[in-house]
């Protein structure tokens, strides 16, 4: 191992943290709701009567944040995406994340930041668990395959 | 005023996905890549999170209602089960096959990014047939119970 020190951004990373920790305190201390990901979109898949508002408000923000963050975010803070997975292997890895988290019941959101801040020991052993299968995935397709 | 707020929590959300790295699939395989050329920021991501988080639901521990009136839909599962554990195994392959995870798959498909299109298209679809299956497997049993 080798640390990559010309691509390592501690603070414009941590910053963008931050903001993942402010959010989701803001969505549950006003709505008494859990800013997960997966959760939010599986309650609108199909919509619930009743329940919906609530996930349309928040999906439609995340959605214009890149449209937002042309103005407000630093130009070098923003990172162009690099997506090497093939479109079959982004097929595979989609469905794979959809029922996992499902299943799972939580992703990098719910689990990862809402789920530790509540020191919730379902959580912790979810990210364990995701984290642990991310770096052998990335250790056979980049060192073995 | 309530779906104000809500919207802001998502635009927050958002932006902090974009100035953290984590909507780029490079970077985040980067982080992944402990035997390669490491990139360890998006550990910084999840610390400066939890700092915050840890906060913010040590705020609301402490009251029984949240602001706009509503009941706090804390999660009711408590115990460790095959469907976390094997569940979250299979999310941790897909996320370091593509390197997206499902907000940042949003926000780069908002930023009208084709393969994150076809990605969210998947992850969807996963999300549709894992409750069809489940629900499926589900109903003898909500017959046997109901039907004397």
């Amino acid at each position: 191992m080798t640390i990559d020190w010309l691509n390592f951004t501690p603070w414009t990373s941590l910053a963008g943290g931050l903001l993942l920790g402010v959010a989701a305190s803001l969505l549950f201390i006003y709505s008494g709701r859990i800013l997960g990901i997966i959760g939010i979109l599986e309650g609108v898949l199909p919509p619930k009567l009743g329940d919906t508002a609530w996930r349309f408000s928040f999906l439609l923000g995340l959605m214009l944040s890149p449209w937002v963050g042309q103005w407000l975010l630093p130009a070098d803070g923003m990172h162009a995406p690099q997506i090497d997975a093939s479109w079959p292997m982004l097929v595979v890895a989609g469905l794979l994340v959809g029922v996992g988290t499902r299943w799972g019941a939580g992703c990098t959101s719910g689990h990862g930041i809402c789920g530790l801040s509540r020191l919730s020991l379902r959580s912790l052993i979810a990210t364990l668990s995701f984290m642990a299968t991310g770096f052998v995935t990335v250790f056979v397709i980049r060192h073995v395959i | 005023m309530q779906r104000v707020i809500e919207f802001f929590a998502g635009l927050i959300f958002g932006l902090g996905l974009l100035l953290s790295g984590m909507t780029d699939p490079g970077k985040v395989q980067a982080f992944l890549d402990l035997a390669g050329h490491w990139d360890p920021s998006l550990a910084f991501v999840m610390g400066g999170g939890v700092l915050v988080g840890v906060l913010g639901f040590g705020i609301a521990k402490r009251k029984n209602k949240s602001l706009s009136g509503q009941v706090f839909h804390w999660p009711e599962l408590r115990h460790v089960d095959r469907a976390l554990v094997f569940g979250s195994l299979i999310f941790g392959i897909g996320w370091g096959l593509a390197g997206f995870c499902p907000g940042p798959a949003l926000v780069s498909m908002a930023s009208g990014e084709a393969k994150a299109f076809v990605f969210v298209l998947a992850m969807l679809s996963g999300i549709v047939c894992f409750d069809r299956i489940t629900l499926r497997a589900q109903e003898p049993l909500a017959c046997a119970k109901d039907c004397p």
